[in-house]
Order: C-alpha cells, then sequence, then structure tokens
C-alpha cells in the first residue's frame, strides 16, 4: 500500500530556509511572494491490506521518527 | 572511574572529547554506537559531528541507536551526560533534554569563537564556573538555532536550566552576539536535576591556549567534578 506524509514545520516555528527562499524570490523580482515554508514528503510502501490498520501504525512511526512533535505536524495520507 | 565517548556513524569530535577528558584526569573510552551495556561508565558524552548523516533532522536516527536506551538508563539514574554540538541535536530528539535546534537564521555555517555568558552554576556543565564569567569557546555548526515552546522555556529559564548564553566580550546577552538566533540567546541548558546537559559550542576544542583559547578547560573540568561527585 502506497502511504504518502507530509511533515510541516508548526507555524510558531521559524522556518530560516523558507525565509531565505522567500528572500531570493524577491530579490528575483517577484515582489508578490510573501511567506514561504519548506516542508517535508515522505512515501513509504506499506505491507497490509486495512488501511486503517495502516495508518494507525504509519502515524506511531511519525510519532516516534518521521516528525519532531516539538516543531513539526504530519499528515498521513493513504493511496 | 572511566567515562564513554559514544561513536555514531559520523561522528567526528569523538578524540578531541578523549583528549579533553585526559587533560582534566578522567580516562575515557570510545564507545560504538550498537553498544548495549555502559555498566561501569561513570559519565557519557555524546561527541559532535554528523550522526548518521544527520538523515530526517540532525539527532532523529542517531535517537534510535541501541547504545541510547543505556544512555536514557544512565541518564535517569543521575550519571552525568554530556552532549556537545551534534551530541546536545541528539539529546533533545531523544527527549532527555527540551526543545530542539533549527537551522542558523541566515542559514549560514557558523565557524568562529563566540562569547558565553555563564547563567547557572548547578549542573554536570557549569559546576566548576561561575555566575557571571565569561568564556570564549569555537561555535562550528549549522543546526545551531535553539527554541522550545514559550512555557517550558519560561520554567526552564526560572529553574536556572539555561546554563550558558551567547554574549559579547562584556557578558552582555544582547541580540547582536546571538550567532544563531536561538531563543534567548541560549547555548547551553540542562535538565531538571542537573545531570544532563547540552551545548552547541565546543568547550573540548578550548582547553589549551595553544588552541586559541582555554576557556572551555572550566566546563570539562565542570563535567570531570560532576563525575566523581556523582560517583562518590
Amino acid at each position: 500500500m502506497k502511504v504518502t506524509v507530509h511533515v510541516h514545520r508548526r507555524p510558531d516555528i521559524a522556518d530560516p530556509q523558507g525565509t531565505t527562499v522567500a528572500r531570493a524570490l524577491r530579490d528575483l523580482g517577484y515582489e508578490n511572494v510573501g511567506k514561504v515554508r519548506i516542508n517535508r514528503t515522505i512515501e513509504l510502501d506499506v505491507q497490509g491490506t486495512d488501511p486503517a490498520v495502516v495508518e494507525a501504525e504509519v502515524r506511531t512511526m511519525c510519532e516516534r521518527l518521521l516528525a519532531n512533535p516539538v516543531m513539526e505536524d504530519f499528515e498521513v495520507v493513504i493511496g | 572511574m572511566k567515562a564513554a565517548v559514544i561513536v555514531f556513524p559520523g561522528t567526528n569530535c569523538e578524540h578531541d572529547a578523549v583528549y579533553a577528558l585526559a587533560s582534566v584526569g578522567v580516562d575515557a573510552e570510545l564507545v560504538w554506537h550498537r553498544e548495549t551495556d555502559l555498566s561501569g561508565f561513570a559519565g557519557v558524552i555524546l561527541p559532535g559531528g554528523f550522526a548518521h548523516g544527520d538523515y530526517l533532522r540532525t539527532g532523529a536516527i542517531a535517537r534510535f541507536s541501541p547504545v541510547m536506551t543505556e544512555v536514557e538508563r544512565l541518564a535517569g539514574a543521575g550519571v552525568p551526560v554530556l552532549g556537545i554540538c551534534n551530541g546536545f541535536q541528539v539529546l533533545c530528539e531523544a527527549g532527555l533534554l527540551p526543545g530542539v535546534l533549527l537551522q542558523n537564521a541566515g542559514l549560514r555555517f557558523i565557524c568562529r569563537p563566540v562569547h558565553l555568558l555563564v547563567t547557572s552554576t548547578d549542573s554536570v556543565l557549569t559546576r566548576a564556573a561561575r555566575i557571571g564569567q565569561v568564556l570564549e569557546i569555537p561555535l562550528n555548526s549549522f543546526e545551531g538555532n535553539y527554541t522550545a515552546d514559550p512555557i517550558t522555556f519560561a520554567h526552564m529559564q526560572e529553574t536556572g536550566r539555561v546554563a550558558l548564553r551567547y554574549s559579547n566580550a562584556a557578558g552582555e546577552v544582547t541580540e547582536k552576539a546571538n550567532p544563531n538566533g536561538s531563543l534567548g540567546n541560549t547555548a547551553g541548558i540542562t535538565n531538571r536535576t542537573g545531570n544532563v546537559a547540552g551545548l552547541m559550542p565546543h568547550p573540548e576544542r578550548a582547553i589549551e591556549d595553544v588552541l586559541g583559547s582555554s576557556d572551555g578547560r572550566v566546563l570539562v573540568e565542570s563535567f570531570a567534578l560532576s563525575m566523581s561527585l556523582a560517583h562518590a
């Protein structure tokens, strides 16, 4: 089963990379660019037939390793 | 009384740590990250480097290395545990210290001496120092921008868990003296009981005048003193 995990930096946490990219885009003349946030997408192949079971397992993987709750939120998408 | 200096794949400051400990009379041994028994060690140092390539997040993979179960056990038993630079990041990921290290504000890799103000002496990191002392120690990192949620950080400050803050040479904690954007100029912190500590700068690289500074020595001595106190 294909599973996609989106890891986002929490809104209250600074994103120096996003800030730098926003500045570079404005330097290129795109003055309409406001805030930029750089996030992470992780694609997994997971064995299993029950989407609910797989989703629960991947959520646990996120909590343990794939995301750090101090600075990140995550979203699990099955399929 | 021996200290364990943990080596992950990608660690690169382990020999400096062993040398610095030896210079204050502490025998230290390199311990590979797959070891599962640290009994017999009276202190643990997680040195700098790029453990597991810093993949995913700094410290994220290292925190699950087999040896970390033992590091957590010793930390819970009051044994002195110190994380330097990448080791600090590993301790944060492991939940042994609060907060996290983000990329430096401005996305610059910083490699230069910085000044640190000692703001608490109740820890394995600063026990031999005095409050108000200013130390010049090299900083060498890309992800050194400390942050924690506001409630946790306020509590840390109230309880003296922020042990070292970036300052100018006069010991003034100013925005200009903050090299990487760290919350409250935080350079080094401790856990509630003071036996687990982490800092981004490298005291082990500033222990002899020939290295440009010997100001890091008092922090290494603090660790050695804490080991003998905990061991006694």
